[in-house]
Formats: structure tokens, sequence, C-alpha cells
């Protein structure tokens, strides 16, 4: 199988560790990744936003970039979403026929890692280890786009030594929202305040989640208040060994 | 009358700053979180009640669907079955034209007062003002917006219109105005539910013996009967749509449904999707007229007023499958901090952020689709599955597009996303300018972290600290450990 990971652009830049423990993951359980240099952005904070036109030259980037790979693994949930739900609708409105060809072509090889693992290679015990206490939240994309369900929380249940507590409210926004956060940034930080108190309620050392953007946001918040909670991706609880434990 | 002129009350300030002083209101939030909870978790236990809920969604969503593809044909019908039981039909392109045709209406029969019946079209057109200027008082029966109108406030919410207000607030508005509007409220009232309820009851008692007009909304209407239906809590509907001597009901042309057999199905999302409850205690309906009982005289004025418009649109017409339930708005995020005044439009929440730029033109109402974070909730909520997420960035996009042909400056937005477009669509960009923020970053983060910054980082940054970007990017990080001895390794620049 012929996988590639697509970093997106944000996990590039500032997460990534992300990447190298999505990487040490697959490769531990005996893949091959490759990782194509020419690749960029979902499009995602231009569609969103109404940028239509500019999230044109991303989508088809994104479909030559990914083109005859088996799946394109990627540690984004609402990045993932954006490929499969909304290429298609950019391609329609502003390609050619070539390009929402392409964009049929690439969409179904496009898979969140939960997914990945889980559905496709069929595994739920990575063999991790991560002796901490853990909470989760379910990012929006990944639970409504996505619907990725449970499999985030039946990888991390596997975990040796870890011990997982339930997130009070967890299928509520954080408040992130991408450009949201700037273009009603009162709002957006009320919502916030009300995930960190029930972050705060679980005692968890560690808030883990399948994307950078809502964790850099609670994050954010929480680090601001001093609360010692640190934030952590999915991907890097599941790379953490007995001989690699953070 | 043209853009925002046919939806009341645009005038209020664009969504983010209406937001920032609702969100200073810390009793209506509380009131708000302790309201939108209760009817939330009621809402899920009674739909999990029903093996067939998720079928009968879909064969809502069906039926609204194909009813909107052929609406002319169904509102022909319906007229001619409302006129064949003895009704009388009008058509409104407007609210001014609506307003006018009531007016009219009520002026004919030698009346200077009206009963209503709690309905989202007439405060949509603001039937109540336009009647005022005529001479002709409007009394709200429902008694969330007996509430609403005593305290001379605004709705909050399409179902709870009140949903605002504490017991303690209520009393002392119906302390201070129920004498002013008719029966005073008793010297002793307490906030006491019961209490207010009493005193609600007997100041409207008064009402409705006194009656002889009185106007309504509509729920559904169906085509092949002409039958009317409304759906209601509290009985106070049906004492206004049986004790006057003429019904006059304002209906947007997009509540009508091809059957009365269609009912079936929205009888029972209704009332699951926006009280919760498994039947509301009261569904009225009524067939033209019918001699020497009920009304002997009754209009039905058909509401276009920006429905037409949004009904040529392909991704927007959905919203116009809305059945008003508001079970969006109960499980939004986003209306559940800032309540419904901050939307500026008698639709607030979800389904107001796209229905109402829809009606109005984006321009009228361009930080609505913006009022948003995206979370889906209220898809998965709609009773009759509109996506109204789908919607929300469609008409992002059209409000973009708006501004692009309005102005001939572009605005810095415009700019910095054309900007990011460039950077994000080319790897050697994108690579150059991780560096530089690597770099950048490093000269203001303290202990990784960057806290408050000023300029356009002021934003994000006075709530949230934001990680410093590491120095090396996965990109470089690859290329550095994986690609040595490779040959090309950078993008072409596109």
């Amino acid at each position: 199988m012929r996988i590639a990971l697509f970093i997106t652009c944000f996990n590039d830049t500032m997460f990534p560790r992300t990447g190298k423990a999505v990487i040490a993951l697959l490769e531990r359980l005996g893949h091959t990744v490759e990782f194509p240099q020419e690749q960029t952005c979902c499009g995602q904070m231009h569609f969103n936003t109404g940028y239509r036109p500019e999230t044109l030259p991303m989508v088809r980037r994104f479909c030559e970039v990914f083109a005859g790979y088996d799946a394109v693994v990627t540690p984004s949930g609402s990045c993932a979403a954006m490929v499969r739900d909304h290429h298609r609708t950019v391609a329609a409105q502003y390609g050619d026929a070539t390009l929402a060809e392409a964009v049929e072509r690439a969409v179904p090889a496009v898979y969140e890692l939960s997914e990945f693992l889980v559905d496709v290679l069929g595994v739920t015990d990575l063999g991790a280890y991560f002796p901490h206490r853990v909470t989760y939240h379910p990012t929006c994309h990944s639970l409504r786009m996505l619907r990725v369900g449970d499999r985030p929380l039946r990888l991390l249940r596997a975990v040796k030594g870890i011990d997982l507590v339930e997130l009070p409210a967890a299928e509520s926004c954080c408040g992130f929202g991408g450009t949201f956060a700037l273009k009603n940034a009162e709002v957006s930080a009320a919502m916030l305040a009300d995930k960190m108190r029930h972050v705060l309620d679980t005692g968890a050392e560690f808030l883990c989640a399948g994307d950078n953007s809502c964790l850099t946001h609670i994050g954010g918040g929480l680090s601001r208040l001093r609360t010692g909670v640190a934030t952590i991706h999915l991907a890097e609880i599941l790379a953490c060994t007995e001989g690699s434990a953070l | 009358m043209s853009g925002a002129d046919n939806v009341v009350w645009l005038g209020s300030p664009a969504f983010p700053e209406a937001a920032r002083g609702a969100l200073n209101d810390t009793r209506m939030r509380a009131n708000l979180r302790r309201a939108t909870g209760t009817i939330r978790d009621r809402r899920l236990a009674v739909t999990a009640e029903l093996d067939d809920w998720e079928e009968l969604r879909h064969r809502a969503a069906e039926i609204k669907r194909r009813t909107l593809r052929h609406l002319d044909g169904h509102l022909l019908r319906l007229e001619e079955a409302v006129t064949a039981a003895g009704g009388t039909v009008h058509w409104a392109a407007d609210a001014a034209e609506a307003n006018r045709i009531v007016t009219r209406l009520v002026k004919a029969t030698g009346e200077s007062e009206v009963v209503k019946v709690k309905s989202m079209a007439t405060q949509e057109i603001g039937l109540n003002e336009a009647l005022a200027e005529a001479g002709i008082r409007a009394y709200e029966t429902d008694l969330a917006e007996l509430i609403v109108q005593l305290g001379g406030d605004r709705p909050s919410h399409i179902l709870v219109p009140a949903i605002h207000r504490g017991r303690s607030e209520i009393r002392e508005i119906f302390r201070r105005e129920m004498g002013e509007w008719g029966r005073p409220a008793p010297e002793d009232l307490t906030d006491d539910p019961r209490d207010l309820a009493e005193a609600a009851r007997l100041h409207l008692r008064e009402r409705f013996l006194r009656a002889k007009v009185a106007v309504s909304g509509a729920n559904f209407a169906a085509a092949d009967t002409g039958t009317v239906v409304v759906v209601e809590s509290e009985g106070n509907g049906r004492m206004c749509l049986t004790l006057p001597q003429t019904l006059i009901t304002v209906m947007g042309i997009e509540k009508v449904l091809p059957s009365f057999v269609d009912l079936e199905v929205f009888l029972q999302l209704l009332p699951r999707s926006s009280t919760g409850e498994r039947m509301n205690p009261y569904t009225s309906m009524w067939t033209g007229v019918t001699k020497d009982d009920g009304p002997q005289e009754f209009h039905l004025v058909l509401l276009d007023n920006g429905r037409t418009a949004t009904l040529a649109e392909e991704v927007g017409r959905q919203a116009l499958s809305c059945i008003r339930c508001s079970a969006c708005l109960n499980v939004c995020p986003v209306y559940e901090r800032t309540g419904g005044h901050a939307y500026g439009s008698v639709y607030p929440g979800p389904i107001g952020a796209v229905l109402t730029p829809q009606l109005v033109g984006v321009e009228n109402a361009a930080s609505l689709p913006f009022a948003s974070t995206l979370c889906g909730a209220c898809y998965d909520a709609c009773p009759v599955k509109i996506n109204i997420p789908e919607v929300l960035v469609h008409l992002r996009a059209k409000t973009v597009e708006a501004k692009r042909r309005d102005r001939l400056l572009p605005t810095s937005e415009a700019l910095a996303m054309k900007a990011a477009s460039a950077v994000l669509s080319s790897p050697r960009r994108l690579s150059a300018a991780q560096r530089l923020a690597a770099l950048g970053a490093r000269l203001v983060a303290r202990d990784g972290r960057i806290g408050p910054l000023p300029g356009p980082l002021a934003r994000w940054t006075a709530t949230r600290d934001t990680p410093a970007p590491p120095r090396e990017s996965l990109r470089a990080w690859w290329r550095r450990t994986r690609d040595e001895g490779r040959t090309t390794v950078e993008g072409d620049g596109r």
C-alpha cells in the first residue's frame, strides 16, 4: 500500500512533532510513509471564510500531489473534512471537468488518522504506553462531518498505563471555528471559558484531540491561565512506547 | 419596499458588536443556559423514544424539498380549496403589501383592535407597528409574546420569545405595564409561576371575550383540503381562532404542504423538536368558514417577502424547509452565549443566520453568515435536515463577492486572504514563510509561548497564549533526515 502523509500547513509549521508521531506510528506497524514535498494546504480557511476563487489553487495542488496513492493520511479531522466535503464544491464551481475528475480520484483515498488505523489497518492496540491522566475532546468536524465516532477513544483505551477520564459536555464546540475566533473574538472566548472549566473539572494532566487547531485554541487559554494542563495530539500519545514515554 | 426593509429590525449593530453587549449581560446568559439546556435534554429524550425518528426526518425533508420544487402549483391548489370552503385568499409580494392588506381588512370590520395568535410571519413584516400607525391596537395573547409586548422588548427566541427573562423581571413588567394595556396585575403579585400565569390569564380573558377580529400565522396549510393549522401550547391561540367574527391569517408561502396526510409526519416532528413534548397540547385546524361556528369571515394572506428569490437559490433554498421548531437555536453554542437579540432579526440563531440574509439580501445582513463556528450541531438537530453549515459557507462566499463588487478597493481581509492563498498554494513560498515565522516568533516568545500582542494578532492573543513555531517545519525535517541526496525537493513555485 502506498501511503502518503498529508501533514496540513498548520501542523507542518506549528506542530511538526505531530507529523513525526504519525510517521513513527505507521512505520512501527510496518508501513512505509511518503511525504510529498509539493503539498501545501487544503484551503479550508479560504473556503470557510468565503474566499472560494482563492481556494481553487489549493484544491488543484492537492489533487496533483496526492494522485496515485492508495491512502492519504492526515492528523486533522478538520482538514480531512474539508477535502472530503468541499473540494468537490470548489471544483464544480470554479474548476473544469478534469479537476472534478481529479477530485473524485483523490477524495476516496483521504483518511483522518483514527479512521485509517481502525478501519483500513484494522488495529486499535498500537502498543502505546502513556502513564498519565488524559481527557479527550472530540472536535466538531471529526464528530459531525467525518463521524469518526468512538474510534479515537478505542485507540486511547488500548494505551497501557493511561488514566482516561471523561470530559463533561465533551461534544460542545470549543469556540475556535477558524476565522470565527477573530471575527467574533468575544463569543469565542466565552465558549473557550466553558470548555476550559470542563477540562479542569476532570483533573486531567493532558487534554487530547485529533486536531491541533482546536488544541491551540484551548491550550492557549489553559496556558494563559497558568493551569498547568497540557494539550497533546492523539498521534503523539499513540506514538509513545515504554521505551520512549513522555 | 426592498432590502433590509422587508424583515423588521435590522437596525441593530453587526453581530460581533451586538454579541459583545449580550455577553456582558450575565443574568440573561444564565437564563438562556438554563432554558436551552432544559429543552435540549427533553428533546433528546423524546426523539430517542421513536424507532423511526431518522426515517421521519428523512420523509419530512423529502416532502418539503418536493413541495418547494412545485410551490406555484401547490399554492394555486391551496387558493382554490380555501376559496371553495368560503375563505378569501390574498397575495402579498412583500411586507408593505401584506401590512396594507391586513390593515384594510381590519378597517373594513369597523374595529380598532385585534387579538393575535403568536406568529413569526407577522413579526417578520412588523404588522403590529403597521397596524398601530393606522390606529389599530394589536394585542399579543401568547404568554411569552405578552411579556415581550408589555416590556417594549424584542423576541429573543423563535419559540420562547421571552427566554431571556427571569421570573422576577416578568413580575416587574406585569406590575408596571398591565394596567396600561387592560386589566392591571394584582397588587400583591409574586414571582411564583402560578401567580404570574394567573395574572396573565385574567388579563387576557377580558381581551378574548371582547375581540371581534383575530390575526394569526400558520404552521402548515394543506393544499388539497385548504386546511390551515396552528400548533400551540397554551390554548390562547385557540381562543383567538374560535371566538372572533373575523380571522385573518398571514402565512409564508413556504408553509404549504401538498396534502392533509402529510401532517402525519410534521405533527410528530414539530412538538418533539421544539418543546420536547410528544404532542403539543393544542392543534387547531380550520377549513374556510363554518356557518354559525367560529369566525364567519376568513382571509388568508400568502406572503412572499423574499421567499421567491430564496427559492431561486440552489443551495440556499433548503432554508425554506424550516418549520420554525427552533431546535437549532437550542443546540447552538453561539446562540447560547449571545441570545437572540444579537442577530438583529426576528429569526435568530443558526436558522436566522441563513434565512435572514436570504430574505433581505446578503449585503444587508453581512455579519450573520459568520456568526457560527460551523460546529454542525444545528444540522444534526434539524428535523427537516437543513444543512445549515453548508448554507452558511455558501452565504459567506456570496457576502465576500458582494463586497468585492461594491468596493473599488479591496478590504484588508481580502488582501490578507489573497496573500495567504499565494503562500499556501506554493511549497516554495510556504517554506519561506515558515522560516520567517519561526524567526519572528523567537523574538517575541518567552518560554516557547507568545503572550498578548498588538496589531492584527491582538484579538487572538488577548485571551490565549500562542505556541512559538519550532525552528524546523516538518518538511524541513523530512528533507534534512530523509530526502538527503535527492535532486528535486521543492516545488516549482506555482
